[in-house]
């Protein structure tokens, strides 16, 4: 009231100014925790197992995983287990996804065959594909193709399911706008549900991309002659830990990157939210 | 004379049934539209007006009579509804829900590209044409949806309280802007609405119905001179007299669903 111009204390320009700048250290101080924690944690198990509190034989300290890491990879090994796993969980993802995508709009589309597919789904959905492994294996051999087949079978139910659950929760007044002006079958099945079931969607995949590398790790432990869970179970055999926990930490790895990567595409792909 | 009848109802009932009890939304009701009409629905809630319009856009089917949408020519299709706010699809832009129906008919791109520049310069929502409709608010979502409609070109125009989520403000805007597009195409439209001042603004003709069951119970000329503001509307002496008999049939109307 008493100065329009503002003498600096009741511009309300600086004074938003002053909450926005509050607002951005707030922003990078929640960064930084989350920066911090593993690096903390990595540092008290440095500390423990060297100071003796934790046995080195089972755990050696993160430096010496560190330059394991190191050895491993120049002598190249390394790399053939990585680009092996990455390859079936990339493979395994896409014939998990694809097909869990499709018949997930189906299912949420039409009634019929939501009511027909369901049960099927329901009576699967607790088998672990692991446990059907051995038979997979007498199927499909013990290469490659067997692994991506288990992986596509433990990606495809998060997939499926939340894919219907993604149409299902799309409004009725939209199917209603889409049918008013004449959408073709098609024209609903990539204009309307494919979209609209989109952001639910992705919380399916995102669960997927969890569970394809619990898979890959299990079931290169199980019957594999390569990949990081061959590395990690070979390892483990051998007794040599810190091999082991290369494959682990690698694991650990992927799987924070691809969820960030999928979170970043979730924004690209859903822009209208 | 009955060559220019757009819309035609014919002694249209729609039951709900279920298992214990069924509910009659509305019972034979006849209804003639004439084309290029500017028709006003307005009843006590419940009386099957939405119902009466969903019927007619395709998406429910009358329990028994029939009603016929002329058609004037074989490219347009017969109606087009204008939804309520939340019709407008979020995941599409302001420019491809306005192009909505014409994508939907696989017309070709230029064409759709103009006549979706036309509609969107019409309701001014040009320079907002790539943006979501989640960054614009409940008046500009609503002027998505009536360019959307007529962008279309349909035969007949199906509009279910449009403007009743909107304050008063963006209502009056958006009325004139419904009246100068439809004062341009010349589109047959049946409207629902609560509100007497818009029917008395906006309508050719006002149809008053009745609840349990829903049926029409009187209509009403609204002979005042286009284009109209609301304040001839409002200071119409004969008009006056109708909104009184209009606003005490509702007020009976909500007396007796209580009683
Ligand atoms: N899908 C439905 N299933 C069962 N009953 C319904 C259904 N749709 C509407 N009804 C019933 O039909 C009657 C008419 O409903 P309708 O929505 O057409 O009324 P309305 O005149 O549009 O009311 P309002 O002014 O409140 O919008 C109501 O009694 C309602 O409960
Ligand atoms: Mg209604």
């Amino acid at each position: 009231m008493r100065d329009e111009k503002g003498n600096g204390l009741f511009d309300p320009y600086e004074t938003e100014q002053q909450e926005w700048k509050k607002q951005q250290v707030k922003e990078r101080s929640k960064q930084l925790l989350t920066i911090i924690s593993p690096i903390l944690i990595l540092l008290i198990w440095e500390i423990c197992s060297r100071t003796g509190i934790l046995d080195i034989r089972f755990f050696p300290p993160p430096s010496a995983i560190v330059s394991t890491f190191f050895e491993l990879a120049t002598n190249g090994l390394l790399w053939t287990h990585v680009s092996v796993s990455l390859y079936r969980i990339a493979a395994g993802f896409l014939l998990g996804v694809i097909p869990g995508v499709v018949i997930g709009l189906l299912m949420g589309l039409y009634a019929p065959i939501r009511h027909f597919i369901s049960p099927i789904v329901m009576a699967l959905m607790p088998i672990p594909t692991l446990a059907l492994l051995p038979i997979i294996i007498i199927f499909f051999g013990i290469g490659d193709f067997s692994k991506i087949v288990t992986i596509a079978g433990s990606v495809f139910f998060p997939v499926v399911i939340n894919t219907v659950a993604g149409v299902l929760s799309i409004e009725k007044v939209h199917l209603d706008v889409a049918k008013n002006y004449g959408a073709s079958p098609k024209d609903f099945f990539f204009k309307i549900a494919f979209p609209g079931a989109l952001p639910v969607m992705l919380e399916g995949i995102q669960m997927g991309q969890a569970i394809a590398l619990l898979t890959i790790v299990a079931a290169e432990m199980m019957g594999a002659t390569s990949g990081i869970g061959y590395l990690i179970w070979t390892s483990y055999k051998a007794f040599m830990l810190k091999e082991m926990f290369v494959g682990l930490i690698l694991i650990s790895f992927f799987g924070f990157l691809f969820s960030l990567l999928l979170r970043g595409l979730q924004k690209k792909i859903v822009p209208w939210r | 004379m009955s060559n220019d009848v757009k819309i035609s109802i014919e002694d249209l009932t729609k039951v709900f049934y279920k298992k214990n009890n069924s509910v009659t939304a509305f019972k034979n009701v006849s209804l003639e539209v004439k084309e290029g009409e500017f028709v006003c629905l307005v009843g006590p809630s419940g009386c099957g007006k939405t119902t009466l319009l969903r019927i007619l856009a395709g998406l429910e089917h009358p329990s028994s009579g029939q009603f016929t949408i002329a058609a004037d020519s074989d490219f347009r299709p017969l109606q087009s509804m204008v939804f309520q706010e939340k019709g407008v699809i979020p995941w599409l832009t302001v420019e491809e829900n306005v192009a909505f129906g014409l994508n939907m008919r696989h017309l070709p791109k230029e064409f759709i590209r103009k006549q979706t520049d036309i509609y969107l310069k019409k309701v001014g929502l040009r320079n907002f044409s790539k943006l979501y409709p989640n960054e614009l608010s409940g008046g500009m979502k609503q002027r998505i949806s009536i360019a959307r409609a007529f962008a279309n070109d349909p035969e007949i125009l199906l509009m279910d309280e449009p403007f009743a989520a909107l304050d008063e403000q963006n209502k009056f805007i958006l009325q004139e802007e419904l009246l100068s597009i439809w004062s341009e195409t010349k589109k047959t439209v049946l409207f629902i609405t609560h509100s007497i001042d818009e029917a008395l603004l906006l309508s050719d003709r006002i149809v008053l119905m009745s609840a349990h069951p829903g049926k029409i119970v009187n209509e009403i000329k609204v002979p005042i001179p286009r284009p109209r503001t609301m304040e001839q509307v409002r200071a119409n002496a004969e008009m006056a007299e109708q909104f009184i008999a209009i606003w005490n049939h509702l007020q009976q109307e909500v007396q007796r669903s209580r009683g």
